[in-house]
């Protein structure tokens, strides 16, 4: 039997993957969009649909960015009211370990788990910094070199919390002294899976030994080859079994009638997900200075980046660039042997969907990515709210089962048992 | 003069049929709305994510969870119940909770306890967040004007710059303007402390008989607090006939006044409380299925009949409760 594929539905977020001008865009907080994805997700027979969660509104400039869809709900709320119009879809998401403490997470998401009878997941992130600690009781308090030290201590905490089935505890560590008795008895799932996004060393330490899935960036099939055996080649010192650590790539797509019809497509949504003052603030993460005074149409600033990485000009969202000369250069070289304005640049070089053909070809290379170990499975990520995945629902779904690498009916009811995880 | 009826669910079941099957008997007989109850240290679900599992269930009656300001975050709490009116379409709640219990500081960890006078101060300081945050974005925010590119009209949002003694937060909110604007946020006030210090539209009082419901009254009208609505909190242990109902009481003590007997005998006490000038009564089941069941289906039709009672056909909570329309104190106000 081929690898079976893994998929997820990610609602748009608060960035310029999510395209709000269209006029079928509806609604990022009204609860019927989240409930429309979902259940969409689950027509679908995804395994699990996924929220990020928000901390602190990104600011550009010193000011809030206004340019991208701004507001977004508490992660834990709605993914626990989207259990009450769904029946099998995972629910997944984004918790901050820096920002909340384990006895009220975990208690958290064994409710979850109790109410969505065994359907929560976890995405394990950290935030050092002090800019979203403004909205917090400690402020910036994580050494950026500690974060994975604390996922790390939270993760164990959480698991011996969840392993105490409502019994005594006491957990001492770097970062946490608590002790007493954990309110939750053995939730559906015992430990809720856990989703985890770093891609540094460090970060891929910690998703060897902790985590059930990772939630990649690794598009390119030999890039995304390379990546899956470096993590998968480091569970074996933590005794685990290759299986046991699934690779989700987040990915974007566009269907056609045909390949020439899709491209064009996609090209019209790369245009409105980079508006002309997108596309300058979009040049100015990567140089580092206020830029506004450019016309979007006109050349690139003959000016270099500015390398201060502690005072950078967009605040809230991880760093991009990790060496801005060197992109610099790479952009002004595309530019020039193109002759692109800025925002033709910033359309090429941003951002650009992974996935773009017929139905029948998006098939095959999401399977493809699947069958040559690139990926166990994708996080999709539409550009519409909230009828982004029906496409891919209708028509790609059934060529996937066709295939004989996509289930025809839910496994399982937890989303451990759909995931094939112990 | 009718009354507002709100039952208090104190169960800690973590099976969510039971809780939609409880709050979808509630909200068919017209309560007003249902508490959860909730503590750090009890077993027992979180209440705000089990007050959301019903939401989407449900159609009118309002959820408002029991929600803790000891070691929590303000800006979650925050958040957490703007979702709520969200996804509740405009029926979220909020009861204020301290913790002066010590064993739930070691779950909770890092910070000393507190004594009681600080953890109200601290508690008065989360309110006085949320209900910034949850003003922190105009209703008109999202301006989606594809000539300028812009999402949101940033005029329109506003850091909150709180600073107090036990916490700093900055804003705004992550969450657009709440559906009511300002959900309903209520205590248990026992003592004068509460409803001094405590910015909430509803108390929760503990009369023991209806001289005590109208001194109570008198005192928070007194206190100038002529708007918030007072609820008087009953316990009750309903059967058929007075010797069982009695019998289930068994030695059952409480911090509110306890009821056993026919649901008969309890509308008429409804009736005799009713000139005290409370606004409602907060029902606290004995049992949450049992006398849960006894109310919505034997104590309302009684209520309803002697006029004591009449459903609200409002959607959202505070219109329910006759409260008035939430002004956000930062329209017309100077840029974020």
């Amino acid at each position: 039997m081929p690898k079976q594929i893994i998929l997820a539905a990610h609602f748009p977020g608060v960035n310029n993957t999510t395209v709000w001008s269209d006029p079928r865009a509806g609604s990022q907080i009204d609860f019927g969009s989240f409930e429309y994805l979902a259940r969409t997700a689950e027509r679908g027979l995804f395994d699990f649909f996924f929220l990020a969660e928000g901390l602190r509104l990104r600011e550009q400039r010193g000011l809030i960015h206004d340019l991208d869809v701004v507001g977004r709900p508490d992660t834990l709320t709605v993914l626990t009211a989207l259990a009450a119009v769904t029946t099998h879809l995972g629910l997944a998401g984004t918790l901050n370990a820096t920002y909340h403490e384990p006895y009220e997470l975990a208690r958290q998401l064994a409710t979850l788990d109790h109410l969505s009878g065994g359907r929560a997941a976890w995405n394990v992130v950290t935030s050092p910094g002090a800019f979203f600690g403004e909205n917090f009781r400690r402020g910036g308090f994580l050494d950026h070199a500690d974060r994975y030290v604390r996922a790390g201590e939270f993760i164990q905490a959480a698991r011996t919390l969840w392993d105490s089935d409502g019994g005594d505890f006491h957990i001492q560590s770097s970062q946490f002294d608590i002790k007493g008795r954990f309110g939750v008895p053995r939730s559906p799932q015992g430990h809720p899976v856990i989703l985890q996004a770093g891609d540094s060393d460090g970060g891929r330490e910690l998703a060897a030994r902790h985590s059930d899935a990772i939630f990649s960036r690794h598009h390119q099939l030999a890039d995304a080859q390379e990546f899956y055996r470096d993590v998968k080649g480091r569970l074996a010192s933590y005794g685990r079994l290759p299986d046991s650590l699934k690779i989700i790539p987040g990915v974007s797509y566009v269907l056609g009638d045909s390949d020439a019809d899709a491209q064009e497509k996609a090209h019209h949504i790369r245009r409105q997900q980079v508006s002309p003052q997108t596309a300058i603030l979009l040049l100015e993460q990567l140089w580092n200075r206020d830029l506004s005074a450019y016309d979007p149409e006109g050349p690139l600033p003959s000016a270099d980046p500015l390398l201060d990485e502690d005072e950078t000009i967009v605040k809230g969202r991880a760093g991009m660039y990790p060496d801005r000369l060197k992109t610099a250069a790479e952009w002004r070289a595309r530019a020039e042997a193109k002759n692109l304005s800025i925002r033709d640049l910033i359309i090429e070089v941003t951002g650009r969907q992974n996935f773009i053909g017929t139905a029948s070809s998006v098939a095959a290379s999401l399977n493809e990515y699947v069958q040559t170990d690139a990926c166990d499975g994708f996080i999709l990520v539409p550009h519409l709210t909230p009828a982004g995945l029906d496409d891919f629902v209708d028509q790609v779904v059934p060529l996937l089962q066709e295939r004989g690498v996509f289930r025809t009916s839910y496994e399982a009811t937890t989303l451990r048992g759909n995931l094939g995880l112990a | 003069m009718t009354l507002h009826v709100a039952v208090a669910l104190t169960g800690s079941s973590f099976d969510a049929s039971r809780w939609v099957d409880q709050i979808r008997r509630a909200d068919e007989a017209g309560i007003d709305f249902a508490t959860f109850d909730d503590t750090f240290g009890r077993s027992g679900p979180d209440a705000v994510l089990v007050a959301s599992r019903v939401a989407p269930l449900t159609r009118s009656i309002g959820l408002v969870p029991v929600a803790t300001t000891t070691r929590t975050e303000p800006f979650h709490l925050s958040t957490a119940l703007a979702t709520l009116d969200h996804v509740s379409h405009g029926r979220a709640g909020w009861q204020v909770r301290i913790s002066a219990d010590p064993a739930e500081a070691e779950l909770l960890g890092r910070r000393a306890p507190l004594g009681v006078d600080d953890l109200i101060s601290e508690a008065a300081d989360a309110v006085e967040v949320v209900r910034r945050l949850w003003d922190s974005w105009q209703d008109d925010a999202i301006i989606k004007d594809v000539p300028t590119g812009r999402y949101i009209d940033r005029d329109r949002l506003h850091y909150i710059d709180f600073t107090g003694e036990h916490f700093t937060v900055k804003g705004p909110s992550i969450v657009p303007r709440p559906p009511q604007g300002q959900p309903v946020i209520a205590a248990l006030a026992h003592a004068a402390q509460i409803w001094d210090r405590l910015d909430v539209d509803v108390y929760f009082t503990t009369p023991s008989d209806v001289d005590s419901a109208a001194t109570i009254v008198r005192q928070i009208r007194a206190h100038g607090r002529t708007d918030k609505l007072v609820f008087a909190d009953l316990v009750v242990f309903l059967a058929g006939d007075q010797e069982t109902a009695i019998r289930r009481r068994a030695a059952t003590t409480s911090d509110a006044a306890v009821f056993a007997g026919t649901p008969e005998q309890l509308a008429g006490l409804i009736a005799g409380w009713e000139p005290s000038g409370i606004s409602g009564i907060r029902l606290r089941p004995g049992d949450d299925e049992h006398d849960l069941t006894a109310i919505t289906r034997d104590l309302i039709p009684l209520l309803r009949e002697r006029g004591l009672f009449t459903p609200s056909a409002e959607p959202d909570l505070r219109t329910r409760l006759g409260l008035p329309a939430a002004v956000n104190r930062y329209e017309g106000a100077a840029r974020a």
